[in-house]
Parts: structure tokens; C-alpha cells; sequence
């Protein structure tokens, strides 16, 4: 009888599963497409940067000079630094370079960080204590969420010098925005190497970290219409959540389901590795693929002669902020409203020179800290 | 004991079935055992959860452990195989330590489980974060992983075969015989089924009920060095583990509050929820939709156990 029962349940669940409609990818307009900054960063894709070659993290795209002899003032300085958090290890990298930049710089004599472990409420009432405190001569800001931060940035800029970097405002108070060439370049790179390589009808599957993210969904947005006016067929799109399990767990799916794929477009570098085992242990060819410059995927990437392309997110970015913030407060011209940092692409061809070996493997190739106080190991290096 | 066949190895069998039927590579021996591996974490999860709720009690805090598992020994092992046993050991002792404490406040400060495993999840996963500083910087070495990621080859008939699936069936030998063949696991049902009568027919309630907070802490352990090694460091990789292995041991014929539940019924329902994601993904379903679906079971599989009670 019982066993009949479940038979009988069984059967029926299957035929209210089968009814279910093929859950497609959800297709709709992101609010995070702009035409103009998309033509814009592809340009400066293709732009040669002012500044010395062998920093790039004091070179700038297409500058413009920002006047800055009214915050000049006698050193040594407090520079205070609010942080959105170190939630991942590209922060973990950039800040651990920030604080080696300052310690290289005589000339600043305390830096005071606040960090606001990814909440918005406490980075607003962070600034609102920096400020308040009296102490900074110079506010650094990397902010959380852009529209929630701005009216904070706005006021501490009444009061103080103020510099933003990674993810941006809605404001021009800050004296400079600091920044590489964007999202939109990111995002393209991947795309457009991909459908370079994939025959027509090639399937591709497009792997994010989550969403809502300006930095992130610009990405996925210029990708988005690449990919749009290929012939290639994306058959999925999904989030990790910046997850090795969840990643591995979701390819392993789609391979199950779709027996092939030929490419992986990612958005950040920290799953490609747990994405290209999934096709390992799964005993398929390794496909092209999108990754970051962190070590693990280039190590991989360079001893297994795999086919890819890595878009880069410079974390150097950390250290421009300290060296603007000196270049302010000695009264020098920066590069402003907007600092526009090279974005260097890793390519099959480049792979070679951006090799550490000594370098743990969520450590950034391009974190501009190789000749800074405590170089390799601070960064957890040999 | 098991009498018969219970209804959910039936449900297993139709759902592996109506599996190959859109998959054919999953009904060979290669695509099994790959089935089995990504199985195999959550399935020895299920068994060592059952040893508490056969007791009447539920543990939480198995997730939180098995992240703490997987960032602690990254943290330890820090990029040197050499490391690797030690680190190994340690964590078995970190989880023994885990299952003595949730055991121990149980019984004598008599905090309902629900509570204590609960307030150890929270702390687990807190200090698992503190201790990497909230970003995974780490990384496992091959020998750490092999357990999880790898084969062992040569076997006759079967060519290749998972060191999980080797862990997984010697996990479930073990805890077969201990549930079913030894006086502790007598008692466990007993304590589960009727704390009262099995504390005046001299059950040590205390004792065996902290050694099953200890078979759970340690499966979590086995559980969190196998899923370190399928994917890598993780800091969500235990999130919702607890869940799962509740699910698998109500699904496999345990009644929730203790005093009824077979162990071979326990796997089967950890190997039948994984199976049953692996047919929603091969229809199409997205992931949320099949994490949802999970609440559903547990609820449904309550609700089918109470009714037959009912009727019988």
C-alpha cells in the first residue's frame, strides 16, 4: 500500500514538473547601460597615458588639470581614509599596498582608517567622524553603494579636500574621482576576445558576481551587447556570489545539461579558477575563457598553454589615491574632476611578464606595490 | 532494523531513472560516480545528523563548521603540503571539541538543542570570518584536496572511483553498525523515543547523547575536508548544509523528534535530494527555484511521516 502511495505521489510530481515552462535567462533592459560612457571608455581603450611608463599608477588617460595650490599646507600631514570594507582580495591587496605607500611617505605623519564593512549607514556616519574629528587634512574616500554615499561626500568636501577612487559619486565635490578606464571596457574585452574565437553558434556561458553593483553590471552590460550581435548563443547567466562552490557548482551543472560549452565569459577573476576544474573533473577540454590578473588563474592559464583573455581592475588604483593625496596637499596640479588610470589587458601574448611565482594566489599581478616597504611578504609573498 | 524496502529508495531509483532518460551519460559507471562524489558530502552530513535525531534532537551548527573546516585549514595549511596531516588532525579535534560542547549544554544546562547548535552556528561562521578577516586569501594544496577531487584508479570493473564515494560507503558501514548493531545506538533510540523511560531504565542520557553531537561534529568535519576539496576555498561553502542534512534523514524515513530513523534510509534521502537537484537542473529549473523547492520537502516529507503515523 505505502509503497504504491509514493509510487503513485511520484508520478504525479513528475508530471507537474515536466509542465513547468523551460525557465529561460531573464532578458530585460539594465538601468546600467550608458551609450555615450561606453563610446567613451572604448576610446580610451585605445589611448597612450601621460606619466611615467614604469608607474602606471601615476599615469592618467585624456587628463585635465585640477588647480590645487589652495589646499597646499606645510607637512607632515593626517590623511584619514574611509574604507567600504575589505570584504574580497582585490580590497585585501589594495589596501595592504595603501598602507605601504604611506609608510613610504616621510612626509605623512598618521593615517587614520575607518572601515565600514560593507554598510552604507556606517561609512556615512564614518565621514561624518573623520570630518568632525578634526584631525584629517585630507579625506580619501572609496565608497560603498554611489547613491548612498554621495550626500556625505558632498559634505565633508565643504569642509575638507576630498579624494574618491574605485567606485564612484554623484558629485563633482571631490577634487578628483580616481579610477581605471571602467566597467564598459572590462566587460567588452572579455566579449569581444570571445566572439573572436567561437565559431558561429558557439555556446557561452556568462558567470557574475551579483547584482546591483555599478563597477559589475557595467561589465555585464557592454558584454550583454556584444554578445548580441554575434551569432553566439548564451546559454546562461549566473551568479556566484564570488563563490569557488557555488561557481564550480553551477558550471558542473550546465555541463551536465548542455554537454559543451565553449566559453566562459566572467566578470572577476576570483572563481575562474574553480570554473575551469569544474571542466576538468568532468574529463572536457578547458574552454576559452575570461579570468582577472590574480595568480592562480595565470599560473593556470600559463602551465596548462589554456586559451583566454584577462580584462584587469588595476588595484594600483589604492596607491594613486595616496600619491593624489600628497600631490594635493604639496599644492601640485592631479589630473581632475576625473583621473582615468590605464586598464591593462593580459593576453596570451603578455601572459609571461605578469608571472609571480613567489606571490600567493589571490594576489593582483598589477598592484603597483613591488617597490614599496615589506615587498614581497607583506603581501603574503616568499 | 530495516524489515523492508523503504519508499524512499523507490523514490530514489524513479528519479535515477527519469534522470538517465534525459541524460543516458549519467546511467554509466563514469557519470555515477560522479553523481555519487557531489553526493558524498552531504550524504555523510545525513548520517552523522541522524545519530542526533534519532536522540530527539536536531543540530545546526554543521554548516558553520564545515566553513570553518574548510578556512581554518587554509589558514593552518598555508600553502605547505607538508602541513596538510596535522592541520587534518587538528580538525578533528576542533570538531570532537564542537559536539562535546553542544552535547554537554544539552544535557546539563539543558538548553534545547535547537538553541545551543543554533547559537554555535552563528559562532562558527563568526569565528571562521574573523580569523581570515572576511576574504578567503588562502588556498588548499593538491594533498588536501585530492580527498575531495580526485579518483582513485585501477579498480577493477569500475576503472576509476572517487576517494569520496571510498569515504562516503566506509562512512555509512560504520555509522550502520553503530546506529543499528551496538547498545549506544539502542539507546540513542531509546532516549529519542521516550527521554523519561530511557533515563529510569538507566540510559546514561548525558553521555550518549554528547556522543552524538560528536558523530554529527565529526561527519561535518569529513563532510567540510571533502567539499574544501571539490571546489576550493570558500567562505559560504557550509550555507545551508544543516538544512540539507535534515531534510535527507526526515525524507529518509526519521521521525523529527526522535526515536524512529534508519541509517541506509538516511543516505538514501541525501543521495535522492541530490538527485532530484540533478533532474531540475537537467529540466531547466534555476537554482533559487531549486533551493526553494527544499522547504517544501522537508515540509512535505513531515507531513507524509505524521499521516502514515496517523493511520497506522
Amino acid at each position: 500500500m505505502q509503497r504504491k502511495e509514493m509510487v503513485a505521489l511520484v508520478l504525479a510530481a513528475a508530471l507537474l514538473l515536466s509542465a513547468m515552462p523551460q525557465a529561460g535567462v531573464a532578458q530585460r533592459v539594465s538601468e546600467f547601460w550608458d551609450p555615450d560612457e561606453f563610446a567613451r571608455q572604448m576610446a580610451l581603450l585605445e589611448m597612450e597615458p601621460v606619466g611615467p611608463p614604469d608607474k602606471p599608477w601615476l599615469q592618467a588617460l585624456d587628463p585635465t588639470w585640477v588647480d590645487t595650490s589652495q589646499y597646499k599646507k606645510d607637512p607632515p600631514w593626517t590623511i584619514c581614509f574611509s574604507n567600504a570594507g575589505l570584504f574580497n582580495p582585490w580590497r585585501v591587496v589594495g589596501f595592504t599596498t595603501m598602507q605601504a605607500a604611506v609608510e613610504a611617505n616621510p612626509l605623512i605623519k598618521e593615517f587614520i582608517v575607518l572601515d565600514a564593512e560593507g554598510r552604507d549607514e556606517k561609512q556615512i556616519a564614518d565621514i561624518a567622524d573623520l570630518v568632525a574629528s578634526g584631525r584629517c587634512d585630507l579625506l580619501i574616500v572609496s565608497p560603498m553603494t554611489t547613491a548612498a554615499l554621495t550626500p556625505a561626500v558632498e559634505r565633508a568636501a565643504q569642509q575638507l579636500p576630498v579624494i574618491v577612487f574605485d567606485r564612484g559619486v554623484n558629485t563633482r565635490a571631490p577634487i578628483t574621482f580616481i579610477s581605471p578606464i571602467g566597467g564598459y571596457a572590462f566587460g567588452a574585452q572579455g566579449a569581444r576576445f570571445i566572439a573572436e574565437q567561437l565559431p558561429n553558434g558557439g555556446k557561452v556561458l556568462a558567470l557574475r558576481i551579483s547584482p546591483g553593483v555599478d563597477v559589475l553590471e557595467t561589465r555585464w552590460s557592454a558584454a550583454e551587447r556584444i554578445f548580441a550581435e554575434t551569432n553566439l548563443e548564451i546559454i546562461g547567466v549566473e551568479f556566484t556570489n564570488d563563490d569557488r562552490a557555488v561557481a564550480k557548482s553551477i558550471v558542473t551543472d550546465y555541463l551536465l545539461r548542455y554537454g559543451q560549452i565553449d566559453a566562459v565569459w566572467m566578470d572577476a577573476g576570483a572563481t575562474t579558477v574553480a570554473v575551469l576544474e569544474a571542466f576538468e573533473d568532468l574529463g572536457y577540454e578547458i574552454p576559452v575563457f575570461t579570468g582577472e590578473d590574480q595568480q592562480d588563474v595565470l599560473v593556470k592559464w600559463y602551465e596548462e598553454g589554456l586559451t583566454g583573455i584577462a580584462p584587469t581592475y588595476p588595484t594600483f588604483q589604492w596607491r594613486t589615491a595616496v600619491e593624489a593625496a600628497v600631490m594635493v596637499l604639496s599644492g601640485q596640479p592631479i589630473p581632475g574632476p576625473e583621473w582615468k588610470l590605464p586598464q591593462p589587458t593580459i593576453t596570451n601574448e603578455t601572459l609571461a611578464q605578469y608571472l609571480q611565482y613567489n606571490m600567493p594566489p589571490q594576489h593582483y599581478a598589477l598592484c603597483g606595490c613591488e617597490d614599496l616597504p615589506g615587498y614581497p611578504q607583506r603581501w603574503g609573498g616568499r | 532494523m530495516v524489515r523492508r524496502v523503504p519508499p524512499i529508495f523507490v523514490v530514489l531509483l524513479a528519479i535515477c531513472v527519469w534522470i538517465s532518460l534525459l541524460n543516458p551519460r549519467f546511467a554509466t559507471v563514469p557519470g555515477f560516480m560522479s553523481f555519487l562524489m557531489r553526493a558524498a558530502p552531504a550524504a555523510i552530513l545525513a548520517a552523522g545528523q541522524l545519530f542526533v535525531i534519532v536522540a530527539g534532537g536536531f543540530d545546526l551548527s554543521v554548516g558553520s563548521l564545515i566553513t570553518l573546516v574548510v578556512l581554518g585549514s587554509s589558514m593552518l595549511i598555508d600553502g605547505d603540503p607538508a602541513n596538510t596531516a596535522w592541520v587534518i588532525a587538528v580538525m578533528f579535534l576542533i570538531g570532537i571539541a564542537v559536539g562535546v560542547f553542544n552535547g554537554a549544554v544539552t544535557s546539563w544546562l539543558k538548553v534545547p538543542s535547537f538553541i545551543t547548535t543554533l547559537g554555535m552556528l552563528v559562532t562558527l561562521k563568526g569565528f571562521a570570518l574573523l580569523w581570515t578577516g572576511g576574504a578567503p586569501r588562502g588556498f588548499l594544496p593538491n594533498n588536501f584536496r585530492v580527498f575531495g577531487r580526485n579518483r582513485l584508479t585501477g579498480v577493477p570493473l569500475l576503472d576509476e572511483v572517487p576517494y569520496a564515494v571510498i569515504i562516503l560507503l566506509v562512512v555509512a558501514v560504520v555509522a550502520t553498525y553503530l546506529l543499528h548493531r551496538t547498545g549506544w545506538g539502542k539507546q540513542l533510540i531509546a532516549l529519542g523515543d521516550n527521554p523519561r523511560a530511557a533515563r529510569l531504565s538507566g540510559v546514561p542520557t548525558a553521555k550518549v547523547r554528547i556522543l552524538a553531537f560528536v558523530a554529527s561534529a565529526t561527519s561535518a568535519v569529513i563532510a567540510g575536508i571533502l567539499l574544501g576539496g571539490f571546489s576550493g576555498v570558500s567562505t559560504n561553502v557550509g550555507d545551508g548544509q544543516e538544512l540539507g542534512a535534515i531534510s535527507a534523514a526526515v525524507l529518509g524515513g526519521a521521525k523529527l523528534l526522535g526515536g524512529r530513523g534508519t541509517m541506509p534510509g538516511a543516505i538514501a534521502g541525501a543521495l535522492t535530494l541530490q538527485a532530484l537537484f540533478t533532474l531540475l537542473n537537467l529540466l531547466g529549473w534555476p537554482k533559487p527555484l531549486r533551493d526553494g523547492l527544499q522547504g517544501v520537502i522537508i515540509i512535505g516529507a513531515v507531513a507524509y511521516t505524521a499521516w502514515r503515523e496517523r493511520r497506522s
